[in-house]
């Protein structure tokens, strides 16, 4: 591995370096090379299954900044650099249990089966890209930073009440640990003892500020100790580790074993929304150079795979077409279907419209006009 | 000596006038720093005044409203942003609870005079919760001053009164408009007053109420219906919203008669209702016809594809205005 600082001048930089020196469940090397014992944990068919999963939404995350770009989806916010942490996230939850996502994990979102098409729908600026289908209990992108961390909170606290096992599963990025909402939310499931997930995607920038100017705390997964629970950190580009470390909470959140803090330190290879310059604040084209090569969480699992006989050019040009497939026919679907109607806005707003509204429904039914 | 400068190039103007010229202010918030803010109203700042003046603070609004609360009461002067004016709800506590009451319950012994600036509105395209309109929460709370320019002179010269004046200030951008258009705006120092409204046309038929990305609404709406209809309508720039201007306000409906009021924030409960109920106790038997109120519908604002159904456009203004001056 290169000297971090010998390539990264930016404070943001240092403080990537300062995160990857520590301590973090690592279980694949990003040479590929992996510890036998811990890999054996997972079976070859789980590996593959992230793989292509992780290389399906990096695909689809590249066609929706082409379609922004062009003018045909409104800002987006890439997630390229955090598959690992996603995907191997997501494919721990069972149906019943509840996830939490902000504005960047849509790819954990798609993979507990969220619909290409509503998330394309999403960042059209329609309606309908909100709606989730009934049998997923995946709530829409939470815009608010850590405030949703208190939803699941309260959800996981609803199912310890009824006696249920389903788990509660947040999502959220590094800055989110400097809002008050996350202090609250960890100190409630704590007190608690609530089965929840706290799972913090510590991709060392929040926009422009890097995590050194965010906390003056190296680390993100030791705060769990003062919430009286557990934190793991993990290395979050490594699609195995985060499987290990997400299961190992999920199954003892479940089993009435209370709160975990996981943080998954990875990286944003991009922007943070596609209205944003990151040159402004960092190196790109040497992250884009060194990050890519030494972080690549998707080039890893690949190696992995390959090393392990799993995988070949073959089965990955066969993948990349039928992704490619996917993304063309969903995105022609998402086009196709009828765009959202003004009038629909004065839908959903009360459980009955109060006559205010069916006033003010019938001003723009009529051309808006008085 | 003057300079064309769009809204966003006059704020930044106003912040490093003040920067340079009073060591107590002081600007901090999310990405204000390195990036230069997502709009690039600080662009530069934190180059030239260093980041001990210009602070890129950790991701928490009330961590950023509190700490200058603290830093106003003791001796500087901070500007706050909030990077999205919806993003300011972690900070209401901050802001109600104890900016507008510091010089209330110490009874003068301490203030709190620091400006939050924010960018406020729709129509641009933004994802949820990027284009709110929430001035009359602040018009609400006793204690602070609101105001939103709608062109880039007023919005430096109100920026600079804002820093100077002792009291917390609510700063509200209209982000439609901040590159909107151009306008002279002079070199170093000049204010414009936290209380005053504008007259930009001067009209005989209607007095039509307008403030942030609603007046050019409203501008084009006037010229509507003097084409149309020959009649004239008097538009009025609120400007300030926390105090009202009445003055302003009364002797325009004194002269014609006739009110209506343009918001994009929800018509319930908004601003529009304290100017009707300011026109119905102290102007009411001037009035020759109902007062009308054109605003955002009583939904929160929707996603972005249905955003311009959701504005008040100029058919809309323009059909109220002719409500209004049909009536008899």
């Amino acid at each position: 591995m290169l000297a971090e600082n010998e390539l990264l001048q930016h404070p943001g930089f240092t403080s990537a370096a300062e995160l990857t020196a520590l301590p973090a469940l690592r279980v694949v090397q990003p040479d590929g090379q992996a510890n036998e014992e811990l890999l054996s944990r997972v079976s070859d068919e789980e590996l593959i299954a992230m793989y292509q999963q992780m290389l399906r939404v990096r695909l689809f995350d590249r066609k929706c900044i082409a379609l922004q770009r062009q003018g045909k989806m409104g800002t987006y916010a890439p997630f390229e650099g955090q598959e690992a942490a996603q995907v191997a996230s997501a494919v721990c939850l069972a149906n019943k249990d509840w996830m939490f996502p902000t504005y960047r994990d849509h790819a954990a979102a798609m993979t507990r089966g969220l619909p290409m098409q509503t998330v394309y729908r999403y960042w059209m600026g329609q309606m309908d890209g909100f709606s989730v289908p009934d049998e997923l209990n995946i709530l829409p992108p939470c815009v608010p930073i850590a405030t949703h961390l208190l939803h699941g909170v309260g959800a996981a606290w609803a199912a310890r009440l009824r006696d249920e096992d389903t788990v509660s599963f947040c999502y959220f990025g590094d800055g989110a640990t400097s809002e008050g909402d996350f202090h609250e939310a960890l100190n409630f499931a704590g007190v608690f003892h609530l089965p929840v997930v706290f799972f913090c995607q510590n991709n060392g920038f929040a926009i422009s500020v890097p995590f050194a100017r965010q906390s003056a705390s190296p680390t993100i997964a030791k705060r769990a100790s003062a919430y009286g629970m557990d934190g793991i950190r993990v290395d979050g580009n490594d699609a195995v580790a985060v499987y290990l470390a997400c299961q190992t909470a999920i199954h003892k959140a479940r089993n009435g074993g209370g709160p975990t803090l996981i943080e998954a330190v990875t990286q944003r290879f991009g922007a943070h929304t596609t209205a944003d310059d990151p040159t402004r604040y960092r190196d790109q084209a040497a992250m884009n150079e060194e990050w890519r090569r030494e972080r690549d969480a998707v080039q890893r699992l690949r190696l992995l795979l390959t090393s392990k006989g799993l995988w070949d050019d073959n089965r990955e040009e066969q993948w990349i077409a039928k992704v490619g497939n996917e993304l063309v026919n969903a995105w022609e679907e998402a086009v196709a279907k009828p765009f959202s109607e003004p009038i629909e806005m004065f839908d959903h707003v009360y459980s009955k419209m109060p006559a205010h509204l069916e006033e003010q429904k019938k001003l723009l039914a009529g051309g808006g006009l008085a | 000596m003057t300079r064309m400068l769009n809204m966003v190039q006059a704020i930044r103007d106003a912040l490093d006038v003040k920067l340079a010229e009073d060591n107590r202010v002081l600007v901090l918030g999310e990405d204000v720093g390195v990036n230069g803010g997502v709009f690039r109203a600080t662009d530069g700042l934190q180059d030239k005044y260093g980041p001990e003046r210009v602070i890129d603070t950790p991701l928490a609004e009330s961590g950023i409203i509190g700490s200058s609360i603290g830093l106003a009461l003791n001796g500087f002067r901070p500007v706050a942003e909030i990077q999205f004016l919806a993003f300011i709800f972690p900070g209401l506590e901050q802001v109600f609870a104890h900016a507008a009451r510091m010089r209330y319950r110490t009874r003068g012994r301490f203030t709190a005079p620091l400006v939050i600036r924010a960018p406020y509105g729709a129509g641009i395209r933004g994802p949820e919760l990027h284009s709110e309109s929430l001035e009359s929460l602040f018009a609400h709370t006793p204690g602070l001053r609101v105001v939103a320019p709608s062109n880039p002179y007023d919005a430096k010269g109100m920026l600079i009164s804002a820093m100077e004046v002792d009291d917390p200030v609510i700063f509200l951008e209209p982000t439609r408009l901040y590159r909107a258009g151009t306008r002279d705006v002079p070199e170093g120092s000049y204010r414009v007053s936290l209380e005053k409204a504008e007259r930009l046309t001067e009209g005989r038929d209607v007095s039509l109420f307008a403030w942030g990305a609603m007046v050019p609404v409203a501008l084009r709406a006037a010229e509507q219906l003097e084409k149309e209809q020959g009649l004239s309508a008097e538009v009025i720039d609120l400007r300030s919203l926390m105090p009202l201007d009445k003055e302003t306000i009364l002797s325009s409906v004194e002269k014609t008669g006739r009110a209506v009021i343009v918001h994009e924030a929800h018509q319930t409960a908004g601003l529009g209702a304290e100017i009707a109920a300011l026109l119905a106790d102290e102007a009411v038997w001037c009035l020759r016809a109902p007062i009308k109120r054109v605003a955002g519908f009583d939904v929160p604002v929707p996603p972005f594809s249905v955003e311009d159904a959701y504005l008040p456009t100029t058919e809309r203004v323009l059909a109220g205005l002719k409500e209004v001056v049909m009536a008899e």
